[in-house]
């Protein structure tokens, strides 16, 4: 099924996409308003919760290239020495820039 | 709102606060939403029809991929497919929220669900996991995100690109550092360090291995399991929950 880019088309699909990124967003809340929060289940949606993050963050680094790379490490580095946030990412993007200049 | 069902309470000053504190992300978002107006046009989008797919979808990544796939004729299921795959972290992380979700009355639930993506997600995900209960930064910090986003777009849209070249200066790398600086801002401990050494696997072998953009949703639940299987052991945590449900 194909649709036209007419003005019509280009809203309708507009539309299907809100829709859809809709149900992402509600439908992880709507499923888990079925499931009785016990002890076990918390733990699985908090580990998860940071899962996410690294589950972002690792391909990231494996598919980027040397700058990508440092960007992470540096933010990495900095947030584990200083333990704020601001000063990790400032670094972080200082690295991709400084070695996507030099290569 | 003085209901014992939903007992979560909305504090304005908080709600402006966390707004305030998700500016300088916000600033950046800008310039992404510049990149993406610059795109949308470029691929044959409208100046109107760009802004509004920013306005209602919000959601970069999936929109990017979306106006890759654009043309004279656009299949809508390879579109619909793509979306929500790219979306589908949405679930879990609207999921990871519940807990202080299903004290706020449904409509109030999904309201700020509409607001609801990766940098202020991972604010209050990262701060629950300190015992910290916050969803105004879901919504004042979703609310500064979402502006951004649309006057970004905006600008792209009118006046191309803000920067040259975004990527010569680190600013595709923006929102890697933010979530990696949350994730390591938060508890860490061997059962954390389990959970993460599986999700960044399976991450990888999905990223590798299976259809494009199932890796965040692969990795997080092989993390999930560890904590589903492996307890913390209490110290001093919230009061028990379960009360409401």
């Amino acid at each position: 099924m194909t649709i036209e880019t007419t003005t019509g088309g280009v809203l309708a699909l507009i539309l299907i996409m809100t829709l859809v990124t809709l149900a992402t967003r509600f439908g992880g809340v709507f499923i888990m308003s079925f499931v009785r929060i016990s002890p076990r289940i918390e733990s699985f949606i908090n580990t998860m919760a940071s899962s996410v993050l690294i589950a972002i963050i690792v391909p990231m680094a494996f598919g980027g290239d040397a700058g990508a790379l440092a960007a992470l490490a540096v933010t990495a580095v900095v947030m584990l020495t200083l333990k704020k946030p601001l000063p990790a990412i400032a670094a972080g993007i200082l690295a991709a820039a400084l070695v996507r200049y030099s290569l | 709102m003085k209901n014992a069902a939903y007992p979560y309470q909305f504090q304005p000053a908080k709600v402006r606060s966390e707004l305030i504190r998700m500016l300088p992300i916000s600033l950046f978002v800008v310039a992404f939403g510049a990149a993406f107006g610059l795109a949308a046009v470029q691929e044959g989008l409208g100046p109107i029809e760009s802004l509004l797919m920013s306005t209602l979808v919000f959601a970069g990544a999936s929109q990017f991929a979306a106006i890759d796939m654009w043309g004279a004729e656009v299949s809508v299921i390879p579109v619909m497919v793509v979306v929500f795959a790219i979306n589908s972290r949405h679930l879990l992380m609207g999921a990871s929220l519940y807990p202080m979700l299903k004290d706020v009355t449904p409509a109030k639930r999904y309201g700020i669900l509409l607001l609801l993506t990766d940098a202020n997600w991972a604010v209050s995900a990262q701060e629950y996991q300190s015992g910290k209960r916050n969803l105004e930064v879901i919504l004042g910090g979703g609310l500064v995100l979402w502006l951004a986003w649309i006057v970004g777009t905006w600008l792209g849209v009118y006046f191309g690109g803000l920067l040259q070249n975004p990527k010569s200066l680190g600013m595709d790398m923006v929102l890697g550092c933010f979530l990696l600086a949350m994730a390591l801002g938060g508890k860490k401990n061997p059962r954390v360090l389990v959970a993460w050494t599986l999700a960044a696997v399976a991450s990888l072998a999905a990223w590798k291995w299976l259809p494009a953009n199932t890796h965040v949703v692969a990795g997080a639940l092989a993390g999930g399991v560890v904590g589903y299987f492996w307890l913390e052991k209490k110290p001093e945590e919230e009061p028990a929950e379960g009360a409401s449900t």
